[in-house]
């Protein structure tokens, strides 16, 4: 296997311009690998290129791009948002937008270029050769078309049935991906499915014309952790059956390790590194491969990265442990919790959407109780809908609780007038996930950072000016920047920005509510080292709300796990991490991609 | 789909009780007091205060709002102070006129609205597409009557292609059993009747047809850009299926969503149009008879020709929700 | 450990790339520091279309500001009257470069003066309907609840009635003059910028930056003017500009409907192209050339209008 996939990239620093253009095989492309493996190739890339026209002239999105792909094979195409991964894969099935081209290269197809077989060509091979499995479940699906019908069209029009025969395919289509009543599902219309129904969905639309390559851009990345898990396992199930080749495309290196037998890393548009998925994951030879694999949220806790990072790596000594035993006993002592929650209900009414239909009641939060002691970083997790984020607003005192009590360094929270509801403001700080819309486009990053001191009357306009410099260098945005608008940051500096702001009132505690969901994983990975840089600096205490496992993980002293608005374990990282006591944390857990990889490591 | 109707309907009440109230407050705050307003300007003292008795301005707002409003419901919206008839028989008379023309102008904006904003879209760039651009700038900046002048100097006037007024040959022997006339003609079988009432009916079409033919090609034409890129259709073309059925099935008919509901916005635009348009070529409608009451001060028929023109508006809107209904499931389950 | 001494790349260096593709990354580094107004002008000043439309809109400002310095005669002068028969209205010549209407006006100075009028009609009757709007839109999107529910209803009703006959309507009360057209095309604005408003605030309201506001501890006050409010007015003003194009033409169909007051002889496009309607066939040039005066201006309104709303779609962030 490792012989087979080193031919294109040879050894040595795959950094090195690739040497490819030597024996570029002009039109047979079988003639250079004769033996009896080159008839299991499904897809050969060859120095792929790919430009868009754009107002400042073509711009390369993918270059130089080798890879090969055999039959029963998959290979993910591993990179962050930008990389160029879901270009290589639109191109070749033909679907590059329509700025799009191959500019330079070859993408052999069993015996046909992809890049120059005409358009009709290109048509007649989707839905029959090549299939696709889309990224996003909820735009991926005709909304006005039944789930059966957007089935049936493809089954009809690549004259694979009859238009009386299609219809039963369909259904044994989607009994196949796990659809459960397959037959009346199939009368039904996207928004009557769930998300991880809809992406059976289009598995059995990408898996129906029996496609020899299948191209999976990120499958599972918009559902669930415990959902992700059956949908992939079902894909890889049905594919390994049906012998289809799969390229997938995808941003989570867990994800890459545990389900493909290749990984190409991609980074700028270029392919710096591939090779056999372990080898990859164990010793990546490319820079940026090293950085990923060393800014993936790893299962690894927070008290070994810590030891890590002050190189006592050996010895988990006493001083290390002590903080965790003490949580870990559970007995937090009262006087040491600066937030306590005391069986708190949220009880939100949803107003009939008719005129004649009744109001209901929806409990967002259900008798959730919990302490967060001072300095240390407590995490609630759990999948959307869990209540997670509504119970993070009541401890901001956005929301009013319906029932039960919040207590701040001893004080009721919401229960002062406005006066000390400001000065709860001072006290508590948010974090909010998405660094696109937590900063308000027309504030400079200096104003942004600035108006907390404002709105608090802190000092006069030189100490503010002193004062936002200061918060600048602590989040490790440039002076250069403050004068920048949210429009001209990346990600990660608006993040910047969002953490510097929170942190102007020097609270005492800050809740980050998915605050690094959104970035990418090395983004993501400087981001938490920042968060945990500050809290050994100014002494915070840190409420982390998440979906991610793996990032409680890498921050978080405690842990809550939420399901629909109960908490259903808490305990220490290590306690819930290692052995957990309820069904519902191991179902998560085992969803995390790349478990099992880390455990190998 | 039943219930989504009723629903509609049934706040359809509060709507015209407001106009109701409105349109009885704008009586009363009219020059000269609401006697004089429904009498017209040359009222005798006397007569004026037989009104002042018989509707009551002499008692409480209130008695003579409810009494105002009573008189509605009985079908009574007041006679007209010009030609004596009551402003019921009035509308009903001239409103199929109205509608004849309002149907040509939408068949001429929706027949050559949606393609033209379909291939615009299509073919982003192409001359199409530059000419819709030009065709949906003309449409939203030239006065509809100025529009109207023109087609009627142009191919009534110098070139005489067309009638330049009215709705029928005044010369020609018809009989109106409907007051459509393009219907009478077919339903009489008086077929240059029918055919001469249709010719009539062009250029005021046209006229009347072009602003609202700019915004549905301009809507169709973004809706059209929009779905074309939407995930969806990139999995559909995934899906290998044959170009006509992802332009009809897929492309056109999510388009069409947000272009049904300008069609019914449109319709306002038109019955605004209409009293512009009608009066230009003598049309007997109830647009040209509008301007006439407002020429004439003939308040009562401009308060039940608003009212009424209000109440199918209203309807025309209520019918586009339904139709969307049919097409979009989402709505249909939401209700 | 300092926070310090991170490497701070996060991924700014594939940016560039990134940006030409999708479109969505931040500005160049030439135009570092400049907000979403600033960039929004930059993009206007190469955009052809808007150029035309600014070129347009400042010609129409400039005739009608400088009107009197402009125009051979005054904007009542009748100074061709004895030249006028009832079946020969004179045609261009040199005294009278686009010729006399029927009551012996010279129609270059009317057209000229007709500038002034219409610029007056448009600009306040805009500024009527985008206050009222605004009034309404800030009251509803402030309070929410109940005023908003009734602020909405009262939306709805003047949206029922479509809007020239509403225009009617109003300027039957308000009487026979050019005031009450301003205020008839003002009041029919009113529920377009309230509902946008409102909306606009609706959705700006639910965003986290706005949420961040609020937990900072400051206002609803400060939250709504400093954030929400400058946040929303974006739609509003690229309304007001088109609107300046719909009020000229509303003007005008009022003129035609015989509600601008005045003499049938005033100077005013709308009033022109009314009375040109009898001569027709003898004088098509006085029924067009007011007609392409409206047309024109409200080709400016829309180009500058149409391009400034372009301009300041976040999708269209980067075009330059």
């Amino acid at each position: 296997m490792t012989e087979i996939a080193d031919n294109k990239t040879p050894d040595g620093p795959v950094d090195a311009p690739v040497d490819a253009p030597v024996e570029s095989p002009a039109d047979a492309p079988a003639d250079a690998q004769a033996d009896a493996a080159a008839e299991d190739v499904v897809l050969r890339v060859e120095n792929l290129a790919v430009d868009f026209r754009t107002e400042n002239g073509p711009a390369r999105a993918v270059s130089n791009a080798n890879l090969t792909v055999r039959r029963g094979q998959t290979v993910a195409i591993v990179g962050e948002s930008g990389s160029g991964k879901t270009t290589l894969a639109m191109a070749v099935l033909g679907l590059l937008a329509s700025n799009g081209s191959v500019a330079e290269g070859h993408i052999w197809f069993k015996d046909e270029d992809l890049g120059h077989v005409s358009a009709q060509r290109m048509a007649q091979l989707r839905g029959t050769e090549l299939g696709l499995v889309p990224q996003d479940p909820m735009t991926n699906l005709d909304p006005i078309m039944r789930i059966g019908q957007q089935i049936d069209e493809g089954l009809i029009d690549n004259g694979l049935r009859s238009r009386r025969d299609a219809r039963a395919r369909t259904v044994e289509l989607l009994d196949e991906v796990g659809l459960p009543d397959a037959a009346r599902r199939a009368g039904q219309y996207p928004h009557e499915f769930s998300g991880g129904m809809r992406q059976r969905a289009l598995i059995a639309m990408g898996l129906a014309g029996r496609p020899a390559l299948l191209v999976a851009d990120e499958p599972t990345s918009a559902l669930d952790v415990t959902v992700q898990r059956g949908i992939l396992d079902q894909l890889a199930g049905l594919t390994q059956e049906l012998g289809t080749a799969v390229l997938l495309i995808t941003h989570d290196l867990g994800l890459a390790a545990e389900r493909a037998d290749i990984v190409v890393v991609m980074y700028h548009g270029e392919i710096v590194e591939q090779g056999p998925a372990r080898q990859v994951l164990t010793a990546p030879k490319h820079d940026y491969t090293k950085r990923l694999m060393a800014a993936a949220p790893s299962l690894a806790s927070r008290r070994i990265e810590i030891a890590r990072e002050r190189g006592l790596e050996d010895v988990l000594d006493d001083a290390l442990l002590a903080p965790g035993e003490e949580a870990a006993a559970g007995t937090v002592a009262e006087s040491d919790a600066l937030v306590q929650v005391k069986d708190v209900s949220k009880v939100f009414t949803i107003r009939g959407s008719g005129l004649l239909s009744r109001s209901k009641d929806f409990t967002a939060v259900d008798g959730v109780s919990l302490d967060i002691p001072r300095g240390s970083t407590v995490a609630v997790v759990g999948e959307s809908g869990s209540g997670k984020s509504t119970l993070a607003r009541m401890i901001l005192d956005i929301e009013k609780p319906t029932r039960g009590t919040i207590t701040f360094d001893g004080g009721l929270v919401g229960a002062g007038g406005h006066k000390d509801q400001i000065a709860y403001r001072r006290r508590v700080q948010p974090v909010f996930q998405d660094p696109y819309s937590s900063l308000d486009p027309l504030y400079s990053v200096f104003r942004a950072i600035e108006e907390p001191l404002r709105a608090h009357d802190y000092g006069d306009a030189a100490a503010r000016r002193a004062r936002v410099e200061e918060l600048a260098e602590q989040v490790a945005l440039s002076k250069g920047q403050l004068q920048r608008f949210p429009a001209e940051l990346s990600g990660g500096q608006r993040q910047r920005v969002a953490i510097a702001r929170a942190l102007a009132l020097s609270p005492e505690l800050v809740v980050c509510d998915e605050a690094v969901s959104a970035l990418d994983v090395v983004v993501q990975a400087q981001i938490l080292q920042l968060l945990a840089g500050l809290q050994d600096e100014l002494g915070l205490t840190y409420l982390f709300i998440t979906h991610d496992l793996a990032v409680v993980r890498q921050i978080a002293d405690r842990v809550l796990v939420m399901q629909q608005g109960r908490v259903v374990e808490e305990g220490t990282v290590d306690t819930v991490f290692d052995s957990p006591a309820t069904d519902y944390t191991r179902t998560l857990l085992d969803a995390i991609p790349g478990k099992d990889l880390e455990l190998a490591l | 789909m039943l219930r989504l109707i009723v629903q509609r309907l049934l706040l359809l009440i509060p709507l015209l009780l407001g106009l109701s109230v409105l349109l009885f407050a704008w009586v009363r705050a009219l020059p000269g007091g609401p006697a004089t307003a429904l009498l017209g300007e040359r009222a005798t003292p006397e007569a004026v205060a037989r009104i002042n008795t018989l509707y009551g301005f002499d008692q409480p707002v209130h008695v003579q709002y409810f009494k105002y409003l009573g008189r509605l419901l009985q079908g009574d919206f007041g006679v007209s102070t010009r030609t004596g008839r009551p402003v019921l028989d009035e509308f009903l008379t001239r409103f199929p006129a109205t509608i004849e023309l309002t149907i040509v102008a939408l068949i001429i904006a929706i027949g050559i609205g949606i393609p033209l904003g379909y291939i615009a879209a299509r073919r982003a760039g192409s001359f199409i597409d530059h000419s819709s651009v030009v065709v949906s700038l003309i449409g939203v900046t030239v006065p509809v009557f100025f529009l109207a002048f023109i087609l009627k100097y142009v191919f009534a006037v110098e070139l005489g292609w067309f009638p330049s007024t009215g709705r029928q040959d005044p010369t020609m022997i018809a009989t109106h059993p409907t007051n459509f006339y393009v219907l009478d003609g077919l339903l009489t079988g008086e077929w240059d009747a029918a055919w001469d009432a249709l010719v009539h009916l062009i250029l005021p079409g046209i006229a009347l047809g072009t602003i609202p033919l700019a915004i549905v090609a301009r809507m169709t034409r973004a809706a059209v850009s929009e779905v074309q890129n939407a995930d969806y259709v990139r999995t559909a073309r995934a899906k290998g299926i044959r170009a006509s059925r992802l332009r009809g099935e897929h492309i056109l008919r999510n388009s069409m969503l947000p272009v049904l509901t300008t069609i019914g916005l449109q319709v306002g635009l038109l019955l605004s149009g209409a009293v512009l348009t009608e009066t230009v070529f003598a049309f007997s409608g109830i647009g040209s008879f509008l301007a006439e009451a407002v020429f004439n001060a003939d308040y009562p028929v401009m308060q039940g020709f608003v009212l009424m023109i209000a109440i199918v508006y209203a309807l025309v809107n209520l019918f586009v929700d339904v139709s969307y209904g049919l097409i979009d499931p989402r709505l249909r389950r939401q209700q | 450990m300092s926070a310090n001494e991170l490497p701070v790349t996060d991924g700014a260096a594939a940016e560039p790339l990134r940006r030409s593709i999708h479109g969505d990354g931040p500005g160049g580094a030439d135009h570092a520091g400049e907000g979403v107004w600033g960039r929004a002008w930059r993009t206007l000043r190469k955009n052809p279309v808007a150029i035309a439309g600014f070129v347009i809109v400042a010609v129409f400002v400039l005739v009608a500001l400088f009107a009197p310095l402009l125009a051979p005669y005054g904007p009542n002068e009748l100074p061709g009257r004895a030249l006028v028969r009832p079946t020969m209205i004179p045609g261009p010549s040199a005294e009278y470069p686009l010729g006399l209407d029927r009551y012996g006006g010279d129609v270059l100075s009317k057209l000229i003066w007709g500038a002034r009028a219409s610029l007056l009609v448009g600009v306040l009757s805009t500024l009527f309907g985008l206050a009222g709007g605004m009034a309404l839109g800030l009251l509803a999107g402030w309070f929410g609840k109940w005023v908003d529910f009734g602020a909405m209803r009262l939306v709805d009703l003047m949206l029922s009635v479509p809007s020239l006959l509403l225009a009617v309507s109003i300027a039957a009360i308000a009487g026979q003059s050019s005031m009450s057209v301003i205020v008839a095309i003002g009041v029919v604005q009113i529920p377009i910028f309230a509902r946008l408003l409102r909306g606009s605030m609706l959705a700006q309201r639910g965003q986290d930056y706005v949420l961040a506001a609020s937990a900072l501890g400051l206002s609803r006050r400060s939250v709504t003017m400093s954030h929400v409010l400058p946040n929303s007015v974006g739609p509003v003003i690229v309304q007001a500009t088109l609107t300046l194009a719909t009020a000229v033409i509303e003007a005008a169909a009022l003129s035609f409907l015989g509600l601008g007051g005045g003499e049938p002889s005033t100077a005013e496009w709308g009033r022109m192209l009314t009375a040109a309607q009898q001569e027709l066939a003898v004088a098509p040039r006085l029924a067009i050339l007011p007609g392409i005066c409206i047309a024109v201006t409200a080709l400016g309104f829309t180009l500058v209008g149409e391009s400034l709303r372009e301009a300041l779609d976040p999708r269209n962030r980067t075009r330059r």
